[in-house]
């Protein structure tokens, strides 16, 4: 943190953050990646959203006489299934828009669970420090010390495979990450000028926690939750893909791919699109985690 | 490219397993689907165990016909029982060679001590093989109840060796072919002892079978060459591969590549394109195991036989074979396999006729019918999807007015309270059978001595229970048959269970494979097997 | 010095036995019971069940469950496996070399590819290669890797048959283990074409392994060197008019090169976890797929016994990093 932005409490007002939120719109639309980014994201969040409306057919039927049939620019392929149909006759297009739905749930989610848990931890470890916080602390070691991927699957081999039990699991794997940024920053702001006014001026606890401190812990946070949210999506789908996330039929698509693994040699379609959407989404998400990132940190923004 | 290595690998081979035969062996690799749990088929149950260390490595007494449930002789050329029915005397096969290995010269031919080994680190706790490493336990021993039923093992001399029985027990002639009655080289054992090196027996295993064991690579290969001076003379092939192949997509992909020349368990939707393979032949058998819904016949209303029978009118089987077993599946009449003998052919199936049915159900004087249909939480070769055979139930009984609802527990918990005489509704389930005796179908299934155990119909029929009882204690095959036979009429008449399927068991190999019989009893056997050249 | 070495130590040691815990608990509340389940449709009479729960101490109070579990583990004993009956550290130790030397492979194709890649994108800042390389380095950092994998098995091993399907060497070949890693027990045989096999079964699983941690060093290194390269020390070489290589070589890259040693050093865990996914698709005998197979059977004492070791190593190279780190940068170890 550069030293100029001490004198008092840090731009407040209305107005202040107006102007923050032009100046980082400045930077982020600078960011074509970014732009990018967020353009696909929306267009996710939209296809979503809609997807009953925009898929051609429900994600379950299954038509018994287009068994595996090939995207309509092959031979065999027809219009009526734009990018082919899967073992047992569903459309794999209307799948992967329902698919959206799932991915952005799980992201949401996650992202949630994982960073209100994370910044209430922190929050505490960071505000009372003493025992308390090297319990929490220890915790968060111990959660970090085994493979986050390892862990979410023996999670959820005790919860029970499912997609509501994958998601906690992914979430309680993400949370020490969040509760370390947020003690991290508490313990460089609490001793700053403007706390100690405030808590002098006889702010409460949950007060200097919640209005004075958190605000300014945020920018760190935004980042890493951008971070987790395509974490998040890309650690579903492997569990799906490993059979412990989302059930068939179910069209997440991790589980789509977990379907589709026997009819690799044979029918590369099935294969490839759930795949290539994870891929998108996750990358738009990332493309627009950078750009937030240079965005909200001053150091590299000078540079 | 795969031309040109061939040299390579015959000069590999050669060297590494000291194989001193023609420069042209013949090698058959097997892609199997998963790694054995050890070498000693004894303390396991897995089927996968037992292909890759009873059926290659080792020889019992007495062994399953090939390609049959019935018994033939192996260790021992003969045996008598007494008329008690209490003593089996068994006359061992002189001249028995144990196989020589990197680890293991025997100095003597096989004998009764042998055989008394084989089975008393199994029964007697002070025994320093009962436990020889941390962890062993003699699963299926004890399944067997032998301990209860085996009195004493007696070695009447070097080449004879008496069973005594605390009961008579008809299937106990079955139960020694079975892979826990392998017979281990008690020299070999000594040896370990005497080195404290006991563990290894479950790692470089000794046995008198049609191949010994050469190396095996954890999770990947294990090697085999044919045993030189097997009792039934060498095997046509010189080197055995089992490639672990744990996915059924890619042991169809090496299948397909040559990589391997035979693999099991195909998946379902891939065995009309192997069919169609004009290099490769599939085999098909109907696997040894019956998958069943079983009524709880102390329950109201269905401890009518009437009620039954109007339930499973209502259920379409056909629809249940194509949409849960897609095809590898076979409609079952009757509880036990076809492939298994005393098969009652002439028995009946119940129609499906959902209106007859709901007439039955009004005269039998049943109307609202609400019942639980229990669904596994696992994929079991019996019964690939239970969830969604109960679905195409549930659809089924509505049409004749029943309401089910499926209930699941988790699988431990699912076999524990299905057990319970008062559990509420019908049990999906089924079994796989053991050692291909009708007795470990219907006594263990059906049988009064099970209820509030493995018979999940909590079924105990007099007529029934007589006839099974009687088979028990007959030692001649055909009377058995006929008990057997008679039971089934009454088990129809009764329906205790819907019987619903016989899984069928797909074997893809390459046309070069000559001689290999696929087993009623699932296993995987590779003696007297051929490649062409 | 000696006292930040202390520090750590004592550091790791109460993670490490919150680790134990964790994994004793998971292991007793997993649903199911192992015995019910070992027993399957066949059932088990309450006699014999009752001498197997006594056989794997599971009657014990889980207090003394625990403690017994301790003791073990400081003699080395992992415990039991239920399904093979082996003690849980040989068939730990009998896969674990698959894992290394797979990704042994898969890091020093993301390094070798890595650190060169993103000291030239730092050079030519905003140029086409920068550009283009962080576009890369983002879509791989995005990669779903289980399909990544089989779109690779579809083109390499389906298509153009380049490559071998799974396993890490041709049946053909056949020698004793010496080390474990297969390239190595291959050219110590002697076997003519064993290395070349060892090699191309180990291709396909690296660049699937290695691809995340590519992406992560190129992107660590891009960074590291941009701030090195505006440092003053820099500047002032370049003005006394040394050529760029040695500028970059030398002086740059040699400090740069501290941030990107840590951060290859704690990918440990992140290859742990794409191990799990790798080893499954390419099956590869490693034990990442023997913990997944452990999981769906059941096997407790494995579970429990592969999460200890897993987060053990994890957590022991992390802090060999962090003492190289300290070593390295004394100014941290004063702190």
């Amino acid at each position: 943190m550069s030293e100029q932005a001490l004198p008092g409490a840090p731009a407040r007002t209305i107005n202040g953050r107006r102007q923050m939120l032009a100046e980082f719109w400045h930077y982020f639309s600078k960011n074509r990646g970014a732009v990018t980014g967020l353009v696909v994201f929306i267009l996710l969040v939209l296809i979503a959203v809609f997807a009953p409306l925009l898929a051609p057919h429900n994600p379950d039927q299954q038509f018994r006489d287009h068994l595996l049939s090939p995207p309509f620019w092959q031979d065999g392929g027809s219009l009526t299934f734009l990018l082919g149909t899967d073992a047992v006759g569903r459309d794999i297009l209307s799948r992967l828009i329902h698919g959206a739905r799932f991915s952005l749930f799980i992201g949401v989610v996650v992202v949630t669970i994982a960073m209100t848990g994370g910044i209430l931890i922190g929050l505490i470890s960071g505000f009372f420090r003493g025992w308390l916080d090297t319990l929490f602390m220890r915790i968060m070691d111990i959660i970090l010390a085994f493979p986050s991927l390892l862990l979410a699957l023996v999670l959820v081999a005790v919860l029970g495979p499912g997609l509501i039990n994958a998601m906690i699991a992914i979430a309680i794997v993400y949370q020490p990450h969040f509760v370390r940024l947020t003690r991290a920053s508490v313990l460089s702001e609490r001793e700053r000028e403007y706390v100690i006014s405030a808590r002098v001026a006889g702010a409460g606890v949950l007060r200097l926690m919640f209005i004075t401190i958190l605000p300014n812990c945020l920018a760190p946070l935004i980042v890493q939750g951008t971070l987790a949210f395509s974490n998040a999506i890309l650690d579903a789908a492997a569990l799906g893909f490993l059979g412990m996330g989302a059930q068939p039929p179910t069209p997440e698509w991790g589980t789509m791919l977990a379907e589709a693994r026997e009819f690799i040699l044979r029918a590369w379609w099935v294969v490839t699109f759930p795949g290539l959407a994870i891929l998108i989404t996750v990358l738009a998400i990332n493309l627009m985690g950078d750009g937030l990132r240079d965005a909200l940190d001053p150091k590299l923004k000078q540079s | 490219m795969k031309i040109r290595k061939i040299p390579t690998l015959l000069a590999a081979t050669f060297l590494a397993t000291g194989l001193a035969t023609a420069a042209s062996a013949k090698t058959l690799v097997y892609c199997s689907e998963g790694s054995p749990e050890g070498f000693d088929p004894a303390p396991y149950t897995a089927g996968t165990t037992f292909d890759a260390s009873g059926r290659t490595i080792y020889n019992r007494l007495v062994e399953f016909e090939h390609g049959k449930t019935s018994v033939v002789p192996g260790l021992a050329e003969s045996w008598d029982v007494s008329d008690d029915g209490l003593e089996y005397t068994f006359h061992l096969r002189p001249g028995v060679k144990f196989q020589t290995t990197d680890y293991f010269t025997p100095t003597r031919d096989f004998n009764a001590d042998d055989v008394i080994f084989s089975f008393e680190r199994q029964r007697d706790e002070s025994s320093p093989w009962y436990q020889y490493s941390p962890g062993i336990s003699w699963e299926y021993f004890n399944g067997m109840s032998m301990p209860a039923l085996i009195k004493d093992i007696v070695k009447v001399d070097d080449l004879t060796v008496k069973f005594v029985l605390n009961r008579p027990e008809a299937p106990m002639i079955a139960n020694l072919a079975m892979d826990f009655a392998s017979i281990m080289s008690k020299e070999y054992a000594d040896k370990l002892q005497a080195e404290g090196k006991m563990e290894m027996l479950n790692q470089q295993p000794v046995g008198t079978g049609p191949y010994q064991f050469v190396a095996y690579q954890q999770d990947a290969v294990i090697r085999y060459k044919a045993n030189p001076d097997y009792w039934a003379g060498k095997q046509k092939i010189d080197d055995l591969v089992f490639a672990i192949t744990t996915d059924a997509a890619v042991r169809r992909q090496k299948l397909e590549a040559g990589e391997c020349q035979i693999m099991p368990y195909p998946a379902p939707a891939d065995i009309e394109a192997l069919q169609s393979n004009p290099n490769l032949t599939v085999g098909e058998q109907e696997g040894l195991n019956v998958g069943y819904l079983a009524y709880n016949t102390q329950q109201a209303p269905f401890d009518k036989a009437e009620v039954r029978k109007a339930l499973n009118m209502a259920i379409d089987k056909q629809a249940i074979i194509d949409a849960v077993f897609q095809g590898a599946g076979k409609i079952a009449k009757n509880p036990i396999p076809p492939t298994m003998w005393s098969y009652n052919d002439a028995v009946v199936d119940d129609p499906y006729d959902p209106e007859a049915a709901k007439k039955m159900l009004a005269d039998a004087g049943v109307s609202d019918l609400h019942m639980n249909i229990w669904a596994m939480p696992v994929q079991r070769p019996y019964n690939p999807n239970a969830r969604r055979m109960a679905e195409l139930m549930q659809a089924d009984l509505a049409k004749i007015g029943v309401t089910a609802d499926i209930v699941s527990y988790e699988w431990g918990e699912y076999l524990d309270r299905s057990k319970a005489v008062d559990h509420d509704g019908a049990v999906l389930l089924g079994w796989t059978g053991d050692n291909g005796d009708p007795d470990n179908f219907l006594a263990v299934l059906l049988g009064c001595d099970a209820v509030g155990g493995s018979n999940r119909a909590e079924w105990c029929y007099q007529p029934f229970e007589d006839l099974i009882q009687k088979a028990k204690v007959t030692s001649d095959i055909a009377e058995r048959t006929k008990l057997y036979e008679q039971a089934q009429v009454v088990f129809k008449e009764q329906a205790p269970w819907l019987t619903i399927a016989h899984s069928k068991v797909f074997m893809p190999m390459s046309s070069k494979v000559k001689g290999f019989v696929m087993d009623p009893l699932g296993y995987h056997r590779f003696d007297d097997v051929d490649v062409a050249e | 010095m000696l006292r930040f070495f202390v520090n750590k130590l004592l550091l790791v040691l109460p993670t490490l036995i919150g680790i134990t815990i964790v994994a004793f608990a998971f292991v007793r509340v997993l649903p199911g019971d192992p015995i019910l389940l070992l027993a399957g449709e066949r059932g088990v009479s309450p006699e014999r069940y009752h001498k197997l729960l006594v056989q794997f101490g599971y009657d014990l109070p889980i207090w003394q469950q625990y403690f017994n579990y301790v003791i073990g583990l400081l003699h080395g004993d992992f415990g039991i496996s239920i399904s093979t009956k082996r003690p849980v550290i040989d068939e730990f130790l009998a896969r674990f070399p698959a894992t290394l030397e797979l990704s042994v492979f898969a890091m020093t194709f993301a390094t070798v590819i890595g650190i060169p890649a993103g000291i030239i994108s730092a050079v030519k800042r905003s140029s086409v290669f920068d550009q283009l390389t962080m576009g890369v380095a983002l879509t791989g950092y995005s990669m779903p890797i289980f399909w990544w994998g089989l779109l690779l098995i579809i083109l390499f091993s389906g298509m153009l048959h380049w490559t071998p399907v799974s396993g890490r060497i041709d049946l053909l070949y056949f020698f004793p283990p010496v080390t474990g890693f297969m390239t190595v027990d291959a050219l110590l045989s002697g076997q003519k074409g064993a290395f070349q096999s060892a090699v191309s079964h180990l291709i396909l699983p690296s660049i699937v392994l290695g691809t995340i941690p590519l992406a992560v060093i190129a992107r660590q290194t891009r960074s590291a060197m941009l701030e090195v390269l505006g440092e003053d020390y820099v500047r002032t070489a370049r003005a006394k008019g040394l050529t760029p290589v040695r500028v970059i070589g030398l002086h740059a890259f040699r400090n740069a090169l501290i941030p990107v040693v840590t951060t290859i050093g704690l990918q440990v865990g992140l290859l742990m976890a794409g191990a799990i996914l790798t080893e499954t698709i390419f099956s590869w005998p490693g034990i990442g797929k023997w913990m997944i197979d452990s999981i769906s059977r059941r096997d407790y004492p494995v579970v429990q016994g592969g999460l200890v070791l897993i987060a053990g190593i994890v957590m022991l190279v992390n802090l060999i990093v962090d003492l190289l780190y300290g070593l390295i940068n004394p100014r941290i170890s004063h702190q």
